[in-house]
């Protein structure tokens, strides 16, 4: 569950990112954040992750209170997440494999664990016969993938996906967002960041559009409002 | 820590070290030449002191009593000596005795034999108790009314006393310098280190890794650094040490000196080493890791 009440943020360069934004997002949702570039988008991803902090306002994701977490919790409370980037940030030198089991190292997962976690989430993302391909071996759609199956090992409540089409062909990004929304149904709440119009009206999901750094509309069934830039 | 990620946390430090293999051997020499700086110094030190320490053990000065003085003028100097600071013994040697011990030393020389020993003079063994305070013992023995003369190795002392103290200075300044030099060459190879991961850094943080995990790998290419540093440099220190008392030991003009077996110096060579370069390495670490750990 994800709840921001008046959160506002300004950056050290007087830039206001986010002004007043409430919403509420349910256990099991999934919603496209969307919004022009500079929007504030990035900002409220930021903010979700602990990256940086709200000036004004409360933000309560998956039972954490990030607007006033301590040091110790932001490790906990970034388990909850499953954090998918536009430029898939996969590690080169490893192997799909071994990038799984990386993260699932980085949060103590027993070594019995991860061989027993990690076919089964790249079974879900389609790439069980790439486990020991490197990253450099794939394409763009099955790189971004194996970042969902990243995202996906640690088991988190939530993913959020930071324009995780950006880089994809149409037909590849309709795919992308078909196994994102697999990955719904089997529970997991996903919040997708998007500039995307034609994709987003694709799909019958809620939609909260975002512009200078305010929610201007929230609702289901594509995009209302204004027009999106990219 | 869990017991799989010790396994873990070593394998990911030894291969950071092998990463970066130009740096690596920048460090560990650098540290190597830090530690054996430190450890020649401190050694000159140490026998310098244990030379000091035999010195002070036999350093008896002779206190010729005046000629003038009969054996019962001169046995009454005995508590005036013992009076003098940094005296611990004043042992009466009358001008008989010290006919005989000399003739003792040369038993094979007859011309020694039948000496008259009225040539030689009433004397006191006096011994003292720190070496330091030679010059000034003597003074202080001299001036006392009845004394003639008196025969002590001051420039030996002296000499002894100025080598242990440069070195002890010299080492002190150099193990300052050198560890704050050592830190930051070892900071920088592992700041290579976190600079190419900083992307693995970068997830990690994102999926909720804990500092102490990020940390970990880190300080563990800091403490192996270290610790093969301190191994290298401990055999070369040993191999120079010998090389040096060996020579010592063959020259006829050093007899003097006596250097300690480095048998009896290892462990604590082998200690301090070992200490040192952890403490550099695991320092350099944590002080490279740092800013790669905030929130």
């Amino acid at each position: 569950m994800i709840r921001l009440k008046d959160v506002e943020m300004e950056y050290e360069n007087g830039t206001r990112a986010i002004q007043g934004i409430t919403l509420s997002i349910e256990d099991g949702e999934f919603v496209f954040l969307v919004g022009p570039s500079g929007s504030g988008k990035s900002t409220i991803i930021k903010l979700l992750t602990g990256e940086v902090e709200p000036c004004a306002g409360r933000i309560m994701i998956n039972g954490f209170s990030v607007s006033n977490i301590s040091e110790k919790q932001i490790p906990l409370m970034r388990r909850t997440l499953g954090i998918i980037f536009q430029d898939f940030r996969l590690i080169e030198k490893k192997t799909v494999y071994d990038n799984l089991a990386f993260v699932m190292r980085a949060v103590g997962t027993a070594p019995k664990e991860i061989q027993k976690r990690i076919p089964y989430v790249l079974k879900l993302v389609g790439l069980e016969k790439k486990a020991q391909s490197y990253p450099t071996e794939l394409s763009g759609g099955e790189q971004q993938r194996v970042a969902i199956a990243r995202a996906l090992v640690n088991n988190p409540n939530t993913i959020i996906a930071d324009e995780p089409t950006g880089n994809l062909d149409p037909e590849r990004s309709f795919e992308l967002m078909s196994l994102l929304l697999k990955i719904n149904e089997l529970g997991t709440t996903v919040v997708v960041v998007t500039h995307e119009k034609d994709l987003v009206d694709r799909f019958s999901k809620r939609v909260i559009t975002i512009d200078t750094g305010r929610v201007v509309n929230d609702g289901v069934g594509g995009y209302v409002g204004g027009s999106i830039h990219a | 820590m869990r017991k799989y990620n010790f396994g873990y946390f070593f394998h990911e430090g030894l291969s950071n070290m092998f990463s970066h293999g130009f740096m690596t051997f920048a460090a560990i020499g650098i540290t190597v030449a830090c530690l054996l700086i430190m450890g020649t110094f401190t050694l000159v030190a140490v026998n310098a002191n244990s030379l000091l320490k035999d010195l002070e053990k036999e350093n008896e000065i002779l206190a010729y009593v005046q000629e003038s003085y009969t054996p019962e003028q001169a046995k009454a100097l005995e508590s005036k000596l013992k009076a003098v600071s940094n005296v611990t013994s004043a042992t009466y040697i009358s001008r008989e005795q010290a006919m005989e011990d000399f003739a003792k030393q040369y038993p094979e020389e007859n011309m020694f034999q039948d000496l008259d020993p009225q040539i030689f003079r009433d004397r006191y063994a006096v011994k003292i108790e720190n070496l330091e305070q030679l010059s000034q013992t003597v003074r202080s023995v001299k001036a006392v009314e009845g004394i003639d003369g008196v025969n002590a190795y001051e420039e030996i002392a002296g000499g002894f006393i100025t080598v242990r103290n440069v070195a002890t200075v010299v080492c002190v300044a150099l193990i300052a310098i050198l560890f704050v030099v050592s830190v930051f060459i070892i900071s920088n190879t592992i700041k290579l280190t976190t600079f190419d991961r900083r992307d693995e850094i970068a997830i990690m943080r994102m999926v909720g890794a804990t500092n102490g995990f990020i940390r970990w790998p880190f300080v563990y290419e800091g403490f192996m650094l270290g610790f093969l540093s301190a191994v290298i440099a401990f055999a070369l220190q040993w191999g120079l040490y010998a090389a040096v008392a060996r020579g010592v030991d063959t020259n006829d003009t050093l007899q003097l000196i006596h250097v300690i077996p480095f048998r009896q110096l290892w462990p604590a060579v082998g200690g301090t080493f070992t200490g040192a370069g952890i403490l550099m390495g695991v320092g350099g670490s944590l002080s490279a890791i740092r800013k790669f750990l905030q929130v």
